[in-house]
């Protein structure tokens, strides 16, 4: 019955000059979207609107899947397309669109012509006010509320007509790409993919850097991780993913620095590697899955100590977020399962009994001191042999 | 060089049997329930892997059900069992270091009402035979102990076992678990009071997906799936002919070469043994080498977590398990292990290696040189 979606976006259309680069993103996503459901589409842009028609049978739920992942889209509404045969059968159709889409439902209703076609006949408030009587006469348990409608009967007067009154919600945000690239540092936690799905929401390219340690991490642990950005990718789109053996530096700092400073000098130093990639990759920030207190490693000190070693933009999208609003998302977006895979790192050599919580910079900076016969080359070296896996849904 | 120690958990198949496998597939791939020749065929294969593994436990063909592997011999022999036996009592026993397919279907059972009681073991793993008279009702109706521990290859005495049983109940059920024995024993479940034993093919270099349950003919027991009544009604659904080919032409190898593989397994475990008791801070887990089953041996490597050594291990191509699998989010500790109440930091650093026909020698040195060089390496980073 649908042949086409109506693709519904807000932020795109206030953005002046620059709205055309806007929509072609998003038309692009979409039809990358589309791939890999079956059937064959058609994406186009007409008159400020983004259209989705469908060209043959296709599978109503893998669509609107797709779509809903499509950052930048707000609403999706599945169209029903009309011959125009005249107002009489216009009027028929209507009539029957709404029996099979609301049959005994009892509710108010507005009907909204938007006539394009000018040579139509009759114009769009004549077109809605005898739509709406007919649609009075032959449903009676619909009545007209012209201010707060439950349903919204759209009327399109085209070439064809256009008839939708249902909008499934999109996911918001804007088209990925059109806000510049930024760099997510990945874990196998619940935090990370969450901060990643947030900032690509509002358009950025994310690409990703993992850190494992063997042979106290297991190669299953690496595996959740791309498992994880697969998951993402299918919001944001391929990622390149690079995993950092992480291991020599870990024994390194290990071995020269005072164990309740190990994890916040291992952060400052991953925070330095990833930047190296960001620089390599063109981000234009970095982004981590951090939140305020959640552990010693994010009190707002630690935080300011890992902080001072990046030069570019840290974003930390969940840094007012509470861990059950993290763990909401993540399950709306479906990473939770994975992320709590048992596969955390075995490493918990590396954590401090009782770690610093209020580290002091200098201090931090001091035991850093002890490093420097050998760190910048480990640096190198796991730079060097990172290896990049690339991630896409379907890989 | 790749060094694969993980014999119990699963093993590389005979070329023999792989060769049965892919005949059975491709050329003679009848349903034996079929009227025509291609389904006569197939039967014979079945009726003659009956036949091959009723001999190799000196029992009848019609005692021998195919399924699909050790776990669902487990669960058919104890959740049979139960249901067809309880109106003659609600007690069962169980070892407290069974594998899981026990352990949780016993626990299942417990949940539909019967009254579950866990045995204890001794530090060497072996069944406390006291308790087990304790334990033991007129209103238990089914013991289950498994006959070679999984983890650290101890070795019950199941014929004694047997005997505490029916002396207390003669109508009990006994039950066990052979998946780690068959293949490496003489087992004679007529001889030494087993009413119901359970066995793996991938155990014994067969295929994975086929297991065994051997059921006394006078043994009572019900079905516990249903479909078109295949194997007597015991166990419907089509039969698993490559898999049932396979883990005949499995047995039938590893009992021709029972004598001198044995023999070849000790030595190989010996000389790991001793390897691994050349470093400092290590300590066998269970029965003495030549005590436990030929194939198992255990080892804590103090100091070091279990997962990292392997993990290290593995770095170099050998591949063995952990006695306890770590991890952070969910700690789970070994059955077994714990129920031989051995001190928490030898549980956490033990490692399980397992031997198999095809392990050489080479291999061996192999990895005891790659544990001299590990071990002290790793032991440098503890958390402090």
């Amino acid at each position: 019955m649908f042949k086409m979606f109506l693709i519904k976006y807000a932020e795109i259309a206030i953005k002046g000059k620059n709205r055309f680069l806007f929509e072609d993103a998003l038309v692009e996503h979409i039809r990358r979207a589309l791939e890999a459901a079956d059937g064959e589409f058609q994406v186009t842009k007409e008159s400020g609107r983004i259209y989705v028609s469908c060209l043959g049978d296709y599978d109503y739920g893998e669509v609107v899947g797709a779509l809903s992942k499509v950052f930048g889209i707000v609403g999706i509404c599945p169209v029903v397309r009309l011959e125009d045969r005249g107002f009489e059968e216009l009027a028929r159709e209507v009539v029957a669109y709404l029996g099979w889409m609301y049959p005994e439902r009892e509710a108010t209703f507005k009907v909204i012509t938007r006539r394009i076609k000018k040579s139509y006949p009759m114009e769009s408030m004549e077109v809605s006010a005898a739509l709406g009587e007919r649609i009075l006469e032959a449903c009676p348990k619909l009545t007209v509320d012209v201010h707060h409608p439950q349903i919204e009967i759209h009327v399109e007067i085209r070439g064809t007509i256009y008839l939708y009154s249902e909008t499934v919600p999109g996911p918001g945000g804007m088209p990925v790409g059109t806000n510049g690239r930024a760099t997510l540092l990945l874990s196998g936690g619940i935090d990370s993919p969450v901060a990643g799905y947030m900032i690509a929401k509002r358009g950025v390219k994310i690409d990703a850097v993992y850190f494992h340690a063997p042979p106290y991490t297991s190669e299953r642990a690496k595996q959740k991780v791309v498992d994880l950005a697969r998951i993402l990718s299918q919001y944001t789109g391929p990622i390149s993913l690079k995993v950092v053996n992480f291991t020599d530096i870990q024994l390194y700092i290990y071995e020269k620095c005072p164990h309740d400073e190990l994890t916040i000098i291992m952060r400052r130093y991953m925070m330095r590697i990833a930047q190296r990639f960001a620089q390599e990759n063109g981000s234009l920030g970095l982004v981590t899955g951090e939140s305020i207190g959640q552990v010693a490693s994010q009190t707002m000190q630690s935080l300011a100590a890992t902080n001072e070693v990046c030069e570019m933009p840290v974003y930390r999208p969940l840094i007012g977020f509470d861990k059950e609003e993290i763990v909401t998302v993540a399950k709306k977006i479906d990473t939770y399962e994975t992320s709590i895979l048992p596969y955390e790192d075995c490493c918990t050599i590396f954590v401090a009994k009782h770690p610093v919580t209020k580290p002091n910079r200098n201090a931090v900076r001091r035991s850093e001191q002890k490093l420097a016969e050998k760190i910048d080359q480990l640096v190198e070296e796991a730079v060097r042999t990172a290896e990049t896996v690339e991630v896409d849904p379907a890989c | 060089m790749e060094v694969y120690l993980d014999n119990s958990a699963t093993t590389r198949c005979y070329d023999e049997v792989a060769a049965v496998v892919a005949r059975t597939m491709v050329e003679d791939y009848g349903n034996p329930s079929s009227m025509h020749y291609k389904g006569v065929e197939a039967e014979g294969y079945m009726r003659r892997a009956r036949s091959v593994l009723a001999r190799s436990l000196k029992v009848k063909d019609k005692e021998i059900f195919f399924t699909s592997g050790g776990t669902e011999s487990d669960n058919l022999a104890l959740i049979g069992a139960a249901r067809a036996n309880w109106r003659a009592g609600k007690r069962v026993l169980a070892s407290a270091m069974e594998h899981p397919a026990v352990l949780n279907t016993m626990q299942y059972l417990a949940e539909e009402g019967f009254e579950v009681r866990y045995l204890p073991v001794d530090s060497q793993g072996i069944v406390k035979l006291d308790a087990l008279e304790k334990e033991m009702t007129e209103d238990t109706i089914l013991v289950s102990v498994m006959y070679v521990n999984n983890e650290v290859g101890s070795v019950q005495p199941v014929a004694d076992i047997a005997r505490v049983i029916k002396k207390r109940n003669p109508q009990a059920l006994f039950h066990v678990d052979a998946v780690q024995a068959y293949g490496k024993y003489d087992i004679r479940p007529k001889r030494d009071g087993i009413d119901l034993l359970s066995i793996s093919g991938h155990k014994i270099h067969g295929p994975k997906g086929i297991g065994v349950l051997y059921v006394d003919e006078k043994a009572k027991i019900r079905a516990i799936n249903y479909g078109g009544g295949q194997q007597g009604g015991m166990r419907s659904g089509t039969d698993n002919v490559p898999g049932i080919a396979g883990i005949a032409k499995a047995a039938e190898l590893i009992y021709a070469g029972l004598e001198r593989d044995n023999q070849r397994l000790y030595a190989l475990k010996e000389q790991l043994a001793e390897g691994i008791l050349d470093i400092e801070g290590t300590v066998l887990n269970g029965p003495a080498p030549r005590e436990g089953a030929p194939h198992i041996l255990n080892a804590s490597f103090l100091g070091i977590r279990s997962e990292v050594l392997l993990h290290a291990l593995e770095e170099r191509g050998i591949c063995v398990s952990a006695g306890s699998a770590c991890s952070s989010n969910h700690p789970s500790e070994s059955a077994t292990l714990a129920a031989m109440f051995l001190p928490r930091e030898r549980i956490d650093s033990a490692l399980r290696f397992s031997l198999g026909v095809f392990n050489t020698e080479e291999e061996i040195s192999f990895c005891v040189q790659a544990l001299k060089e590990l071990v002290p390496a790793l032991r440098r980073y503890q958390r402090r």
